[in-house]
């Protein structure tokens, strides 16, 4: 499904990615961790489009198209879905109608018919129902004044409601308690099957207890120095990142 | 004059006047006085420069005077029914008082007949002779003051005249429609209104300015607006002009105790407007709202200026505008709030938000609070900033095209001042306008 190959990428001048090779099949979890500063995030928002990153080598074909090629309303059209680590606040725009144009550009790219406002209604209280996120909530502006799980919550919804096919959710264990991990972690994974793929990135094992992964990345300075199930990801969590870091070092 | 431009142009408004006093045939009473003493005014100062403070971002002489043609002054106008039958805001069931180039056409209006309100033509309550125009003209808007009072008080020939009596609530708005005709020529208006609501009662006025035609109009407006004790109004108006219209005009209202006033300003187009907005509370426990909304483009420069002087206690005052400008556009916004030592207890807030959408766009805000109460809450504050890129790229991430994620941020941006807006078919009006503009 997602096939990177020695993906380089600088933000104003500075070296993030140095040389990422991945491959993501159908079906699969992949976890990427990594020590703080290591590039997690930046190869979370490469891939979905963020403009501030330049790319300077390397590929990512995404079901077999020139994903660095697309923008990035088109990547989310053809079924790239980032789960932001902080969820932007919009004044004035409640979820349900940023959703429902979302949803309708997003079917009109796929060649589906739009959703008229009874439909669309239907979909989505079936969708809220994943994230035990409230109606009233998803009709005030979006975001604004919502407390991180209520964030993260309306991010998984938002997932649910777009189906995509590749889902990359970018710390999405940060600033939740536990019971609102637990929550986002059984949407996500009632959202998995055979036909998607998800990326977890995380810098704590904590969230691939409840979303387990099938292969483990371990990404520093820029690049995938380990790789392994996720037995790797509990020796992580016991001995820390600094064994890597030396390995990487000696390498 | 240092302005020789200027020179030119004062000689031309003098004999202006002096067609028009000739207009006058003799019908002259204690009003014609003040407009003689209000013109020589006029003529002394001319019109406001730079040098002046109140006037420093917008030099009305300067841009006058390249543009205005004082020597055209065309009065009359073909325009029948047929062409100004498509009304601007469809669906709108109101009262109406139609202007062709400043002048009342009352064969194009429809005006309420009813017991409890007198409205009409300014010319025919003059003629009329009617009390309360009497009691109430330029009381309250003073020409000694400002410049561009002075000109509309010398000129003050035509506009409207409304008079709600006590406890009185109308059932419709009333509108003020005014079209400018420049299909052939250029076209000065200098409409004058005297809105009276007397104690207790409700009414809503909406002031709609717009063109038929391309040419350049020069319009100078002064609505004075006495609101009596727990009488409610609130005024709109509509600024939907062409690229060559300039505006200038003061609304000048006058609160009694506990009454409420709110005034809602649109402008979506025009060369140069410049809005004069000075709201005097008389009385205590008075409130007042004003809302504005520039959406502006080309070479626009709107000005808005007001004042809200808090004089007795218990008093409020909530003042929210916001601006959208692109190309070389500029707004400016000057709000004072005045609070007197006597206006104990009052609560007044202020601000205004803008969305530079070019680097070529300018906007110069400036609040202004003075306060000598002590036990009072007041709070100011402005932004002016770019479109939010972390916004926008996180509308795209979900699939949402750059150019309607866009608009979508605007629209929101817009909508905290269009949600105050209580005629629901003037709102539906205002998000299509502000759509279309968005959109481009």
């Amino acid at each position: 499904m997602l096939k990177i190959n020695n993906l380089h990428a600088a933000i104003e001048d500075k070296k993030i990615l140095n040389g990422i090779n991945l491959e993501v099949k159908a079906g699969e979890v992949h976890a990427i961790m990594g020590p703080n500063g290591s590039g997690k995030s930046t190869l979370a928002s490469v891939l979905a489009g963020r403009e501030d990153y330049e790319v300077s080598e390397g590929e990512a074909a995404f079901l077999g198209e020139d994903l660095l090629d697309m923008a990035p309303e088109d990547r989310a059209r053809a079924g790239v879905f980032l789960a932001f680590q902080y969820p932007v606040e919009i004044p004035g725009v409640s979820t349900i109608n940023f959703m429902k144009t979302a949803l309708n550009q997003v079917r009109e790219y796929r060649g589906q018919e739009t959703l008229d406002a009874v439909s669309f209604l239907t979909l989505m209280k079936e969708k809220m129902k994943l994230v035990d996120i409230d109606q009233s909530l998803l009709s005030r502006s979006l975001n604004e004044g919502f407390s991180g799980g209520e964030k993260k919550r309306n991010e998984i919804f938002q997932m649910a409601m777009l189906e995509p096919k590749l889902a990359i959710l970018d710390e999405t264990d940060s600033g939740l308690d536990i019971d609102a991990l637990k929550i986002v972690a059984n949407g996500v994974n009632k959202l998995k099957g055979k036909e998607n793929a998800t990326i977890v990135v995380t810098h704590y094992q904590r969230l691939l207890d409840y979303i387990v992964p099938d292969y483990v990345h371990v990404l520093y300075n820029g690049r995938i120095v380990k790789s392994g199930t996720k037995e790797l990801a509990h020796e992580l969590e016991a001995k820390g990142y600094d064994w890597i870091k030396e390995e990487a070092a000696t390498a | 004059m240092s302005n020789p431009v200027s020179n030119n142009q004062l000689e031309q408004l003098s004999q202006n006047f002096e067609q028009f006093e000739t207009s006058l045939n003799g019908s002259k009473g204690s009003i014609h006085d003040t407009r003689k003493e209000a013109i020589s005014s006029f003529l002394r100062s001319g019109f406001p420069t730079s040098k002046n403070e109140e006037y420093k971002y917008t030099d009305l002489s300067k841009l006058v005077g390249k543009k205005v043609d004082f020597s055209q002054r065309r009065k009359g106008s073909k325009l029948d029914h047929e062409k100004v039958s498509d009304r601007i805001v469809e669906g709108l069931d109101a009262y109406e008082l139609t202007f062709v180039n400043g002048h009342f056409q009352v064969e194009l209006s429809n005006l309420p007949e009813l017991d409890g309100v007198r409205v009409s033509g300014f010319r025919e309550a003059l003629i009329n002779n009617e009390q309360t125009l009497d009691d109430h003209f330029s009381k309250y808007a003073s020409f000694e003051k400002d410049e561009l009072v002075a000109l509309n008080t010398g000129f003050s020939e035509d506009g409207s005249f409304i008079h709600i009596k006590k406890g009185q609530r109308l059932d419709k708005p009333i509108v003020l429609n005014y079209i400018n005709d420049v299909h052939e020529n250029q076209t000065q208006n200098y409409p004058r209104n005297l809105v009276v609501a007397e104690e207790s009662s409700e009414l809503t006025i909406i002031e709609i300015y717009h063109d038929l035609g391309e040419d350049t109009s020069f319009t100078n407006e002064v609505t004075e607006i006495v609101i009596a004790e727990n009488a409610k109004l609130d005024h709109y108006k509509l600024q939907l002009n062409n690229d060559k219209a300039f505006y200038t005009g003061t609304t000048q209202v006058s609160q009694a105790t506990s009454s409420t006033f709110t005034s809602y300003t649109f402008t979506t187009g025009g060369a140069v407007i410049r809005n004069n907005l000075n709201v005097d509370q008389e009385g205590e426990g008075c409130e007042t709202n004003m809302y504005g909304l520039y959406l502006v483009d080309g070479s626009a420069h709107v000005d808005n200026h007001t004042t809200v002087d808090h004089k007795k206690p218990n008093s409020y005052s909530n003042e929210l505008y916001k601006g959208i400008l692109r190309d070389k556009a500029r707004g400016v916004f000057n709000g004072k709030i005045y609070v007197r030592s006597e206006a104990q207890k009052t609560n007044a807030f202020q601000s205004n938000k803008n969305i530079l959408l070019s680097d070529t766009s300018v906007v110069n805000t400036k609040p202004q609070l003075e306060i000598w109460a002590d036990d009072v809450k007041c709070s100011h504050g402005c932004t002016t900033g770019q479109i939010d890129e972390e916004a926008l790229f996180y509308m795209q991430a979900r699939g949402l095209s750059k150019e309607s994620a866009r608009a979508l941020l605007l629209y929101a941006f817009a909508t905290e001042v269009l949600e105050n807006v209580r005629v629901e078919k003037i709102k539906v009006f205002l998000e299509k306008t502000i759509s279309k503009h968005l959109y481009r």
